[in-house]
């Protein structure tokens, strides 16, 4: 039934929304990223995995222009913006206005955005009064209201509970449908089933470098019991043998 | 659809639940006015001489006649602006150096080192120094309030812009605002809960502070009122004294409270019923 022929097209390799040559970034003696080379292409979804430690978090901080001390070649066209894991609302600002937050000019882009996450009835909400699905709604309104060439996840979805996250994933292929033509996505995280439902390509970080990586040739919505291979080989990526029997 | 039995056994407990603190609140007045029964009766008996203290009675009719005769207005009126004076001068300083402190690395080590040294003063020994500095006018006594004013507005306002969340200042910087923008949206925004503690506190040491410093001299204000009455054994007067100041010192502190509900209205989530 399902075909292996992907929704879309890969945009043309020269454009690049990120580039890195040579990324590297130590701690003390520890190279987190040592020499790392990534190109993410226009409209590109790609998921980012590692195990903890592996310096996911690292790339998407120098990424993201929040580390000063990263070494070597970074190239980012246009506006990045991030939804952190915690939402990192800032509790004494409405949810309407943490959206519009930094942005000049009317409030109706932040209607808009809120719109589309399906969050209007909660823009005037204190952000502690949301549930923590509603507050990564919000989070991830505030960043796409800024309409991002690259938009960072970083774990948005790790704390929230198996059924919104399920929504979530939905929402953000939806998002990202609706915005492809002008951005792309980068989600790091540690869960292998959930890079393998939305992403593009999938990168294995390890060593501070891009230690594997894979097109994922499936249309969407995926099933990951049409993925088990490469399941297993990213598994065994990060370390986890499957048991045979 | 109807199970009462089910359904209203869990509501009868909560309205039991509720009852029992408004009893109680009522209870809590019996003691106190038990109290004051008891102080009127052994005053009216001549077992509590008028030279310790005088009757409850007593005072009430000799607030009613200080503040017919323009007295206790008068006085109140001297103090409150002495106080108001030094709160000002004290809030502003303290709060300035806070974010002169709370905002740069060099403004740190230039105010933070001498602030902390500072605050070890037992302050109200200070006052033989003032008095020398600044005769027996009005200056001592507001230079007093300002000094207890601004130590804790500028320990805890140091204190609440170094305690803002750092997640929450990168995500603004990843949302692109400016130094300005950062200060006005985050991290003021971040310490105003710990500067309402600091209000608090300091509103709380101005009352003590004008007290220690109408009792030394003054020939105005209720500190003076009641220096006068000690000169005549008027406990009453005295005792007037006292409650005025400490129901000024309610009156300021349920203002605070008022702007706390008002300024952090987004914690309110937090606050059990």
């Amino acid at each position: 039934m399902a075909t292996s022929l992907p929704t879309r097209v890969a945009p043309p390799a020269t454009r690049h929304t990120a580039r890195t040559r040579g990324l590297t970034r130590a701690f003390g003696d520890r190279r987190i990223l040592d020499g790392l080379d990534l190109d993410i292409e226009r409209g590109e979804f790609v998921a980012l995995l590692g195990r903890s430690g592996s310096g996911k978090s690292t790339l998407l901080r120098a990424l993201a222009g929040l580390d000063r001390e990263t070494t070597g070649e970074l190239t980012v066209e246009g506006t990045v913006a991030v939804a952190f894991q915690e939402p990192r609302l800032l509790p004494w600002k409405r949810v309407i206005d943490n959206v519009a937050l930094g942005l000049s000019g009317p409030r109706a882009k932040a209607r808009e955005a809120l719109e589309e996450v399906g969050l209007t009835a909660r823009a005037g909400a204190w952000p502690l009064t949301l549930s923590g699905g509603e507050a990564q709604r919000a989070s991830l309104a505030r960043a796409l209201v800024r309409e991002p060439e690259l938009l960072l996840l970083d774990e948005p979805f790790s704390a929230l509970d198996a059924l919104t996250r399920i929504t979530m994933h939905r929402l953000v292929l939806d998002l990202w449908d609706r915005h492809s033509a002008h951005g792309s996505v980068l989600l790091v995280t540690h869960d292998v089933d959930e890079a393998l439902l939305l992403a593009d390509r999938v990168l294995v970080l390890g060593e501070g470098r891009i230690a594997y990586e894979s097109r994922v040739e499936a249309g969407r919505p995926r099933r990951i019991e049409d993925l088990t291979g490469l399941r297993t080989e990213l598994l065994r990526r990060l370390g986890v043998e499957e048991e045979d029997r | 659809m109807s199970s009462p039995a089910l359904g209203l056994g869990p509501v009868r407990i909560a309205r039991e639940r509720i009852r029992v603190p408004r009893a109680s609140g009522l209870l809590r007045l019996v003691s106190p006015i038990v109290l004051l029964l008891l102080w009127q009766a052994a005053s009216s008996s001549g077992l509590l001489p008028e030279r310790l203290i005088a009757a409850p009675v007593k005072i009430a009719r000799t607030a009613v006649d200080l503040t017919s005769a323009g007295t206790l207005p008068d006085a109140i009126a001297v103090s409150l602006q002495r106080v108001v004076e030094g709160f000002v001068i004290g809030a502003v300083a303290g709060i300035v150096l806070a974010l002169v402190a709370g905002l740069s690395r060099l403004g740190e080590n230039a105010v933070d080192p001498p602030m902390q040294m500072l605050r070890a003063l037992p302050f109200y020994g200070l006052i033989p120094l003032f008095i020398l500095w600044f005769g027996i006018g009005e200056t001592p006594k507001v230079a007093l309030v300002a000094l207890g004013v601004a130590f804790p507005l500028y320990l805890n306002t140091f204190a609440g812009i170094r305690g803002v969340d750092g997640k929450l200042a990168e995500a603004g910087r990843v949302l692109r605002l400016s130094r300005t923008g950062l200060i006005r949206h985050v991290i003021l925004p971040g310490a105003l809960p710990q500067t309402l503690v600091g209000l608090r506190q300091s509103l709380g040491v101005a009352w003590l502070a004008l007290i220690v410093a109408e009792q030394v001299n003054a020939d105005s204000g209720l500190g003076w009122m009641i220096n006068d009455a000690r000169e005549f054994m008027r406990t009453d007067v005295i005792v007037v004294g006292l409650v005025v100041y400490s129901s000024l010192g309610l009156l300021t502190d349920a203002l605070v409270r008022l702007i706390e509900r008002r300024a952090l209205a987004w914690r309110r989530a937090f606050q059990p019923a």
